[in-house]
């Protein structure tokens, strides 16, 4: 058994997320870079310089990139041949998210669903914990803002709506976000599972790069297609009309009960915020 | 053709006309803001015919929760958040005199209406470019229902927050011509 002290994760924990919300990584920052020279609408390619100049200040003047510095969400990998020690291991994690917002002074956006009383701590963040196999513990630490969490959806198709009535729904639910979710985005598509499979596959797919394309040719020519179809509805960055509306397009897939075609879209804005780390 | 103009509360009837789709507006002067959270409650103390905090008449009002300042700083990322979630307040602030929003993201039909009636401009300012935006914030300072934290009414003293019309008095709706001058159908 490999020992790992909660200490330790607590301290990881906070690192990254203080990280992921002032320092924008290499990967969006090419997108954006990128998005500036071929973006068509003078009104797009001047939101990608300010995206651009805001990354720069982010992390040069101590800045969060964001206000809404997210719900913190936390996908856990743990060795199957690691043994916790000095407490729990989810209270670790809530601790380190805990320390993160409030010494790097990031906002706390979790409150009471009903009285809407804030926690004041942005805890608890939501995990997501896997055992696998090894001694190591990898834990992705993602914050995730509300505005584009609020134009994700999941829908239950029936297996004969098929691959057309995915791509209906991609389309659909981009289009009815629009503006409201801080576009350029990315869309994570979780496909099959089940009900609450689907999103979480769908939230996974967003740790992807976003200039990676998925192994498997078939899934990888229809992120291409999604990602096209997307960017011909024109709403463009920051919703002032442009060709680039979506970064890139990301699915995961897993097989899913004989009467169901579960498919899960979350909406990913710009402020993509996710740190790696392996203990 | 788009102009770049500078806009400072208080503004009046004719500075609204002025304003079109798609023109680009530097917000200078005091500006406030309030987010859900601060509207359920102005619409509360309306409702039981208390007098409100801020006189909202010919002001611009910014939909923000902005991040803690660090010590030393006036404050921390202020990017602007949906504007929708504050769509069913406000034909009521506008009731009252508000003449300006600044936030991201779709209004409601009543929304859209309700300026034109009432001679008032929604400006989009940039989501996501909450530290780039802060470096406009000269000063703040809570000057209403501090308990609700970033969803307290600030005081805020800007210079140069750049913005853009999305919704003029004249029905004008940069979000609807922006899409349809880029949309593709293949």
């Amino acid at each position: 058994m490999r020992q790992i002290k909660v200490n330790t994760i607590i301290n990881a924990v906070k690192d990254a997320a203080i990280q992921a919300n002032y320092e924008k990584d290499e990967d969006m920052l090419a997108a954006f870079a990128r998005g500036e020279q071929e973006e068509e609408s003078p009104a797009g390619k001047e939101i990608f310089r300010q995206l651009l100049e805001n990354a720069r200040i982010a992390s040069q003047e101590r800045i969060p990139l964001c206000q809404d510095c997210g719900l913190a969400v936390i996908f856990a990998e743990v060795g199957q041949e690691i043994h916790f020690e000095g407490g729990g291991f989810a209270e670790a994690i809530q601790e380190g998210v805990r320390r993160g917002y409030i010494e790097g002074h990031l906002r706390k956006s979790v409150c009471h669903p009903l009285t809407r009383k804030n926690t004041g701590d942005n805890t608890p963040a939501i995990i997501h914990t896997d055992i696998v196999p090894g001694d190591r513990l990898h834990l992705t630490v993602v914050s995730k803002g509300g505005g584009s969490e609020n134009g994700s959806k999941l829908f239950m198709l029936k297996p004969a709506e098929g691959l057309a009535g995915i791509k209906d729904k991609v389309v659909a639910t981009v289009a009815e976000a629009g503006p409201n979710v801080c576009p350029p985005m990315i869309l994570g598509v979780g496909i099959g599972g089940n009900f609450e499979r689907s999103a979480i596959l769908a939230k996974k797919a967003l740790l992807r790069k976003v200039s990676d394309s998925h192994p498997d040719p078939e899934l990888a020519a229809l992120e291409k297609e999604l990602l096209a179809s997307v960017n011909d509805l024109g709403i463009g960055p920051s919703g002032l009309g442009g060709r680039i509306t979506a970064l890139g397009v990301k699915i995961l897939m897993q097989p899913c009960h004989i009467a169901s075609l579960p498919v899960a879209i979350n909406i990913q804005c710009h402020s993509s915020r996710h740190v790696d780390v392996v203990l | 053709m788009n102009k770049k103009v500078k806009l400072t509360p208080p503004v009046t009837d004719d500075m609204v006309r002025d304003l079109l789709m798609g023109d680009q507006v530097l917000v200078n002067g005091v500006i406030y803001t309030a987010r859900d959270a601060a509207h359920k409650r102005l619409l509360e103390l309306l409702e039981a015919g208390q007098k409100l905090p801020v006189d909202f008449a010919g002001q611009i009002l910014y939909y923000v929760g902005p991040s803690p300042a660090r010590p030393g700083r006036v404050i921390g990322a202020a990017g602007p958040t949906t504007s929708t979630r504050m769509d069913v307040y406000t034909p009521t602030m506008l009731k009252l005199g508000l003449k300006a929003m600044i936030g991201k993201g779709k209004r409601s039909p009543e929304v859209i209406a309700a300026l034109q009636e009432y001679t008032a401009v929604y400006l989009g300012a940039t989501g996501g470019a909450g530290a780039l935006i802060s470096k406009c914030i000269k000063a703040a300072e809570v000057v209403a229902f501090p308990d609700l934290g970033p969803e307290a009414i600030h005081r805020l003293e800007v210079e140069d927050l750049p913005t853009i019309v999305i919704n003029d008095c004249h029905g004008g709706d940069l979000y609807e011509v922006g899409r349809r001058e880029f949309a593709r159908v293949r």
